[in-house]
């Protein structure tokens, strides 16, 4: 199927059949603010919404996930795998880059087959940023639109005109668009349009100015450890860990067993960790290989702009801006940081 | 444009393995090392090879309790292709319930896992420094039971071993056998002495002065606790070793195994993959290795 021109209704009308055939997440209102949820019709569906609190990553890795079940009697493990198919609807480009990124951690070397069956299972639609949030500067990161990108399956884009081209770009994508058979191919007036959108995005998104390429970080990072931002900032840092938890290329976890009410069987589970929390680099006997907190500071922007490019060459800072709005102590801008640390003499 | 999904496709993800699941083993052998330490023996129950080297560690589970991630003590040339030992300190939630298995009772394991020491690569033909703090000794017998194995291979081998007191020698017979060999040289030391101790009293630094390494080109194997690194490290100047010559396990909260739980992180390096075992060289420019 080639690329449509839908109108409101006509998309309404097609979400509301998918939410009837399958499980839909979808951006929601939420409060003043927004977050996927899971997707009852179409007119819950908030296209518009700036940015969601959590990142599209909890439906990959949720924050609590059984992994496995076991027997505490006769010592078997057993795997728990979530196969169930889902659409992801509404993802912004900088979380869909996100995701394709997590898809890089969670199989490269080892294959985590717990997080790649969700992702297998999932299909995808990015939706163009309709509402630049007060703190987005994914165009700083060249993460604005989905241009030169893959890993979703269609990408839809509200025009000014109040119509949305829906471009199906994977075969599951096509599968999903099945239901817009009927509405017209998008003419090429419609793709001009749509280039508009994505350049003005490309311009927009970016509330902060950052004054460095992306890809000049892992340099500037690799002169910068005795930088002194990084004792001033952790100064006022509370080791919340809210800068880890609404970061969409945040991964880290903890493992834990549950005993079940019989206290013979029980399960295994994976749950969010962060870095910035005291304990989280500690091992027995007490010893904790960061235990100051610049050190934890540090090593979250060190891994946003310079383990991730070494170790699977992208920068891991997408430029979505929640951290800057979670933190409490308001030191958590990576615009802020990173210019910092290019004005100090080379 | 339409393109085939780069990803897995879910019949592809289901017939991979489940790289978090452990594998039964049974508890063969349990003994007590000192009152704070026990050895243990386990069988695979699948019986197959696990095919470890020295430096690695396995991921044990124990349903309702938890994993947690031990060194390897036993050498793969006494290993008749079940056999694994470890030794495990009680200190927390996990070990303690580790401390209470009995022969017979069943675990999870997962593993080997991470680097090992170059017994087969640049230790061979050379002279060996091996330098093991405290329960820095369990590893590294591994690495010791190897090299004397296969003797031959190695030049002069000098083992140095220290311990908060004498109470905390682990496998002291062992010790004793080592000592007694005219084709190798081991040196002991404890941080304070008992009235039944005999032998070198200090940190295990102390012991460096008496060291006679005759090839420029030693390699020096060092395991222990956190703090020992850079006091042994600033020990070891006055020998001139080359750095990449020089090996160390480094511990870190391993949580995974596998490179994805963040835990075991050093700067951009997973502790549980490309480590736990660096040389001096790697590490120099990781800040917070050591």
């Amino acid at each position: 199927m080639g690329i449509k021109l839908v109108a409101r209704a006509r998309l309404d009308a097609w979400v509301d059949s998918l939410v009837q055939q399958q499980t839909v997440y979808g951006a929601q209102a939420k409060g003043d603010r927004f977050a996927f949820d899971r997707l009852e019709r179409a007119s819950a569906l908030r296209l518009d919404y700036d940015v969601t609190i959590l990142p599209p990553k909890k439906y990959f890795q949720p924050q609590r996930e059984v992994i496995m079940r076991f027997n505490r009697k006769t010592v078997e493990f057993e795997s728990v795998i979530d196969e169930e198919p889902f659409v992801l609807f509404g993802v912004h480009p900088y979380d869909m880059v996100a995701i394709s990124q997590m898809d890089k951690v969670f199989t490269m070397n080892q294959f985590d087959k717990h997080y790649m069956a969700r992702r297998a299972n999932a299909t995808i639609v990015v939706s163009s940023v309709e509402t630049a949030s007060s703190s987005v500067f994914a165009a700083c990161m060249n993460n604005a639109t989905m241009r030169g990108k893959s890993g979703h399956d269609v990408l839809i884009t509200k025009l000014p005109s109040g119509h949305y081209v829906v471009d199906p770009r994977t075969e599951k994508g096509d599968n999903l668009c099945e239901g817009l058979a009927e509405a017209p191919e998008a003419n090429a007036e419609a793709l001009d349009a749509r280039e508009k959108v994505l350049n003005q995005n490309e311009k927009s998104l970016r509330k902060y100015e950052l004054r460095v390429l992306p890809e000049d970080l892992p340099a500037l990072l690799d002169r910068s450890r005795s930088h002194p931002v990084w004792q001033e900032k952790a100064e006022l840092c509370y080791s919340c860990g809210s800068c880890n938890f609404v970061c969409p290329t945040c991964y880290c976890f903890d493992v834990e067993d549950e005993m079940g009410w019989d206290m013979e069987t029980g399960h295994r589970v994976r749950k969010w960790d962060g870095c910035m929390l005291v304990d989280f680099a500690a091992v027995a006997g007490g010893h904790n290989f960061r235990s100051k907190r610049s050190a934890r500071y540090s090593h979250r922007y060190y891994r946003k702009g310079k383990y991730s490019w070494d170790t699977y060459g992208e920068i891991s800072c997408v430029g979505c801006g929640r951290c800057i709005t979670a933190c409490t102590a308001n030191i958590a801008n990576p615009v802020e940081i990173f210019n910092t640390l290019a004005e100090a003499p080379q | 444009m339409i393109a085939r999904s780069q990803l897995a496709s879910p019949e592809a993800v289901r017939a991979e393995p489940d790289i978090y699941l452990p594998s039964g083993a049974t508890v063969t052998d349990v003994k007590r090392l000192t009152p704070w330490e026990k050895y243990f023996k386990f069988k695979m129950d699948d019986e197959r090879d696990l095919h470890y080297m020295p430096g690695q560690f396995m991921k044990v589970s124990l349903p309702g309790v938890g994993e947690c991630p031990i060194s390897i003590t036993s050498s793969p040339t006494r290993n008749s292709g079940d056999r694994l030992e470890m030794v495990v300190r009680a200190v927390g939630s996990m070990t303690n319930a580790l401390h209470a298995l009995r022969p017979g009772d069943r675990v999870g394991l997962r593993g080997p896992f991470g680097t090992s020491f170059p017994v087969t690569g640049k230790m061979r033909h050379k002279d060996l420094l091996i330098i093991c703090g405290g329960l820095g000794h369990v590893p590294l017998k591994s690495v010791i039971e190897y090299v004397l194995d296969e003797r031959h291979h190695y030049g002069q081998i000098t083992i140095l071993i220290g311990n908060r007191s004498p109470n905390n020698r682990l496998f002291i017979e062992q010790i004793l056998e080592w000592k007694q060999r005219d084709d190798i040289t081991c040196m002991e030391t404890v941080d304070v002495a008992d009235p039944n101790w005999g032998g070198n009293v200090g940190p295990i630094t102390t012991l460096l002065p008496r060291v006679r390494l005759f090839s420029p080109d030693t390699v020096c194997i060092i395991c222990g606790p956190p703090v020992m690194y850079k006091y042994v490290l600033r020990g070891l100047e006055s020998l001139k070793l080359d750095k990449s010559n020089v090996y160390m396990s480094l511990e870190r909260r391993m949580r995974c195994g596998v490179g994805k739980c963040g835990h075991c992180q050093i700067n951009n390096v997973y502790g549980c993959q490309q480590g736990p075992v660096f040389t001096y060289k790697d590490i120099l420019e990781m800040g917070e290795a050591i």
